[in-house]
C-alpha cells in the first residue's frame, strides 16, 4: 500500500505527460486533426439516432442526447479495456528498457480516453443548450458518476492487462465479451423499458448500464441517482482495482520475459 | 572498507515458458504444455564499490544483458538478491519510449520522466541535452524523420546529461559518427571520473574496456568465470576467445 502511494506520487506526472504526448501524436498527421475526436462520436450518434429513432421508432425524450451520453461513456470503457489487453506488448520499448509500475500504462490510457470523453461531453453540453433541457441541481452528480466509472474501468483494465501478457488471443475473447456487454448496456435504447423484468435487474447489476443510466438521469431527467448503488459500485471498483494493482506488483517483473 | 553501490548475491534468473499461452490451443489440445526453464544466470555474486567502473565481458547469450536488466529493476531475480543501497540507476539504452510522431524536444521530456526525473528537472537541463546531441533545429522535427545516427545521438545525450548514481551501459558506446563517438567517449570518461558514480559497462571491445574500467567481470553460460583486475581478466578472456 505504501509502495503504491510512493509510486503513484513519482509516476503520476509521467502518466499525464505521456497521455498528452499520445494525444498529440495521434493527431499529428491527420488533416482534420482533433476535429476527429468530435466528429467520431457525433457521426455514430447520428447513425444510431437514425436507426433507432426512425427505423425502430424509439420514443425517449431528447433521444440524440440520450444516445450521445451513452456512447461517450461506453467508448471510454470500451477503448480503455481494448487498449489494455495488448498494452504491455505495445509498450515493449519502454517496458524492456526501464522499470515503471505497469499500471501506469493503463493510467496513461485512462487519461487519453478520458480526455476524449470530456470532449464528447462538451458536445453533450452544447446539445443540452440547443435542446433547452431543464437545468437542475442533479448536475452535481456528473463528477461522482464519472469517478466511479473511471475507477471501475481501471480495475477491469488492470486484470485484462495482466492476462493479456500471457494469453495471446485474449483480445478476441475480450472483443466478443465487450460487444455482448454493449448490447446489454442500452446505449441506444432504454434498457428498463425494452427488456421487461430482466431490464431493471440488468440496469442494477451491469455497472456500465447503471452508470450510464445514472448520468442520463442526472443530466436530462432531473433524477438523482441512487446513492447506495453508486457507493456500492465505487466499493466494487476499488476492490477490483486494488486486487489488480496487487497482482501487477507481484508479477510485473516477469512480463518482460514473456514479451 | 569502502561503501558498496551494488551488491549482487547468489543471483539466479530463469526464463520460463517463453511461449505464450493461447486459449484456442488449449481448447483444442486440452492440455497445457510444460514450460521449459532456461537458466540465464546461475548463482552469480559480485559487488561493486561506489565510484568504481566495472566492465562485463562474455560471449553473446552468456547472460550479461540479463544481469544488467536485473540490476536496472526491469525484471526480478528468481533467487538471490540485488542491493543498490538506495542509489538511483538508469540503463543507458537507445530510445526509451520515443514517440515517433513527436519532436525530439518532447521526447526528451518523456524519456527523462521515465528515468524518474521531474518535469522541472528535465526542463532545466533541456538545452544542455539538445546542445550535446548536436541535433540543432532538427530537435523540433518529429523523431520519425531522424536518421538512425541522430536517433541514437539523442538517446545517448538524454542519459548522459541526466545523470543517475549508477549507470548501466549496454554496448552503446559506438554511437553516431566518428566525431560524436569521440565526444561521447569523452563524456563517458567525464561521467566515470566522478568519484561518486558507479558504472557497469557491457562491451565486446577490449580497447574500450581497457581505457575505462577498474575491474572486469567475465561471465560465461550464466556463471562467473573470473572477476578481478582489468588486465588480468581481459588477457585471460582474449586467450579464451581466440
Amino acid at each position: 500500500m505504501e509502495h503504491f502511494f510512493k509510486d503513484i506520487k513519482q509516476y503520476f506526472p509521467y502518466s499525464v505527460v505521456a497521455a498528452r504526448s499520445q494525444l498529440k501524436s495521434e493527431v499529428a498527421n491527420s488533416y482534420l486533426n482533433w476535429i476527429w475526436w468530435i466528429l467520431d462520436p457525433v457521426c455514430f450518434m447520428l447513425i444510431y439516432t437514425f436507426i433507432f429513432g426512425y427505423v425502430f421508432n424509439s420514443r425517449e425524450p431528447y433521444f440524440p442526447i440520450f444516445i450521445f451520453i451513452g456512447l461517450s461513456m461506453w467508448d471510454f470503457f470500451n477503448r480503455t479495456l481494448t487498449n489494455s489487453v495488448k498494452i504491455v506488448k505495445n509498450n515493449k520499448s519502454i517496458v524492456s528498457k526501464v522499470y515503471l509500475p505497469k499500471y501506469i500504462l493503463i493510467l496513461t490510457k485512462l487519461w487519453v480516453n478520458g480526455f476524449k470523453m470530456m470532449i464528447s461531453f462538451g458536445v453533450v453540453l452544447l446539445m443540452m443548450v440547443v435542446w433547452r433541457t431543464p437545468v437542475s441541481w442533479t448536475f452535481l452528480f456528473f463528477t461522482p458518476v464519472l469517478v466511479v466509472l473511471g475507477i471501475f474501468t481501471f480495475g477491469c483494465a488492470s486484470h485484462l492487462m495482466h492476462y493479456g501478457v500471457y494469453v495471446e488471443d485474449l483480445s478476441n475473447v475480450v472483443s466478443i465479451l465487450l460487444r455482448f456487454t454493449f448490447y446489454l448496456t442500452g446505449i441506444f435504447y432504454n434498457i428498463e423499458k425494452k427488456i421487461p423484468g430482466w431490464g431493471s435487474l440488468l440496469n442494477r447489476y451491469n455497472p456500465i448500464a447503471y452508470l450510464i443510466t445514472a448520468m442520463r438521469d442526472c443530466l436530462l431527467y432531473r433524477n438523482a441517482p441512487s446513492l447506495p448503488l453508486l457507493a456500492f459500485w465505487l466499493f466494487i471498483g476499488l476492490i477490483i482495482s486494488s486486487l489488480g494493482i496487487r497482482r501487477i506488483y507481484l508479477e510485473e517483473n516477469s512480463y518482460v520475459k514473456v514479451i | 572498507m569502502a561503501d558498496y553501490a551494488i551488491e549482487v548475491k547468489d543471483l539466479c534468473i530463469h526464463y520460463r515458458g517463453l511461449k505464450s499461452y493461447y486459449i484456442k490451443k488449449s481448447l483444442l489440445s486440452g492440455k497445457r504444455e510444460r514450460a521449459e526453464i532456461f537458466e540465464a544466470v546461475k548463482h552469480v555474486s559480485f559487488s561493486v564499490q561506489e565510484g568504481e567502473i566495472l566492465g562485463v565481458v562474455g560471449k553473446n547469450g552468456s547472460g550479461k544483458s540479463t544481469i544488467l536488466n536485473a540490476i536496472a529493476g526491469i525484471f526480478a531475480p528468481n533467487a538471490g538478491s540485488i542491493d543498490l543501497h538506495g542509489h538511483s540507476v538508469s540503463l543507458l539504452s537507445i530510445g526509451v519510449g520515443f514517440h515517433k510522431e513527436l519532436s525530439g524536444r518532447e521526447n526528451i521530456l518523456l524519456s527523462g520522466m521515465l528515468l524518474g526525473f521531474s518535469e522541472k528537472q528535465v526542463q532545466a537541463r533541456m538545452e544542455e541535452i539538445i546542445a550535446f546531441s548536436e541535433l540543432g533545429e532538427f530537435i523540433e522535427a518529429p523523431v520519425r524523420t531522424y536518421s538512425s545516427g541522430m536517433y541514437s545521438k539523442l538517446a545517448f545525450s538524454i542519459t548522459a546529461i541526466l545523470e543517475t548514481d549508477i549507470i548501466l551501459i549496454d554496448e552503446v558506446l559506438s554511437v553516431g559518427d566518428a566525431k560524436f563517438r569521440k565526444k561521447s567517449y569523452g563524456k563517458m570518461k567525464e561521467l566515470i571520473d566522478d568519484d561518486k558514480r558507479t558504472v557497469l559497462i557491457v562491451s565486446h571491445s577490449s580497447d574500450t574496456l581497457r581505457g575505462l574500467c577498474d575491474r572486469i567481470l567475465w561471465i560465461d553460460k550464466g556463471k562467473v568465470v573470473q572477476y578481478g583486475d582489468t588486465e588480468a581478466v581481459l588477457n585471460a578472456y582474449e586467450e579464451f576467445m581466440r
